[in-house]
């Protein structure tokens, strides 16, 4: 089944969050409200030229946004975005897949109990 | 498929019964969906999920057609929010005797088109349950590995 979504920007969104290090990177926004490359590139094991390339990644996909303050660029994350991202079509229904699996496994398995008790009630 | 609703349904060994009661019992529902549940089985009966590490989400019992039909409304904004039409989606089970012992189980969640747009109260809302998105994110990432992404 496919997520009936915007499917372009969703996979802009998709590939942007799809980076463990991008991933990272947001959280340690999360974290402290606003970072410089710099600091970023502090806080993770990769280059600070790899930090900007990443930024740009997340830029573009609208997750984070650069705020100017002299001579640095301080990033935010946008709200928004992260919500459309968490909240999209297609991880709605990876949740509930997994919500139906257990349901199943749990069903099964009381089904199968009562089975065997039925059984015991025959044999005797 | 219409958008804005999702569609997913499951073929379950198991009568219709046991299914129903492992939909709509709190006791089950902690074991499928939150870490605790409250649950008024009845229209308009009031309903709390509760996650341990996300806080407890509101929601609405809509409508109860014993061993055929489940529907509740559950905010999907954040947790602690009371429920409204703009801030929460409409959740329907619906259970399929295949035959005696097997029922087919469909969920859909409608109403993403209806939210209101995340603006200023959700910035705030934002702020205040970070640890939430943090973990959100995480599974995302979780399920982008698996599917292998995009």
């Amino acid at each position: 089944m496919s997520p009936a979504v915007a499917v372009a920007e969703l996979d802009e969104l998709w590939s942007a969050v799809g980076d463990p290090t991008r991933r990272r990177m947001l959280n340690v926004l999360l974290d402290r409200g606003e970072a410089t490359a710099t600091t970023l590139a502090g806080e993770l094991p990769v280059t600070r030229q790899a930090v900007a390339k990443h930024l740009a990644v997340l830029d573009r996909a609208g997750l984070v946004a650069g705020q100017r303050h002299g001579r640095e660029v301080r990033y935010v994350v946008r709200p928004q975005r992260l919500y459309v991202a968490t909240r999209s079509m297609a991880q709605v229904a990876a949740e509930w897949d997994a919500r139906l699996s257990s349901i199943k496994r749990i069903a099964e398995s009381i089904a199968r109990e009562q089975e065997r008790q039925r059984q015991r009630q025959e044999e005797r | 498929m219409v958008p804005g609703q999702i569609e997913r349904w499951i073929l379950i060994e198991a009568p219709m019964d046991v299914v129903w009661a492992v939909v709509t019992e709190p006791e089950h529902i902690s074991g499928w969906f939150s870490d605790a549940a409250e649950l008024d089985l009845r229209p308009g009966g009031a309903a709390q999920l509760r996650w341990d590490r996300y806080g407890t989400v509101h929601a609405r019992v809509e409508r109860v057609e014993p061993q055929r039909v489940f529907a509740f409304r559950w905010v999907v904004g954040g947790p602690g929010e009371q429920l409204t039409e703009e801030n929460s989606t409409l959740v329907e089970f619906r259970l399929d005797a295949e035959d005696d012992s097997r029922t087919r189980l469909t969920v859909i969640e409608s109403g993403f088109d209806k939210l209101a747009a995340p603006e200023d109260e959700r910035l705030r809302q934002f702020e205040d349950h970070q640890q939430g998105w943090t973990k959100e994110l995480g599974e995302l990432g979780e399920y982008v590995t698996e599917r292998g992404g995009p």
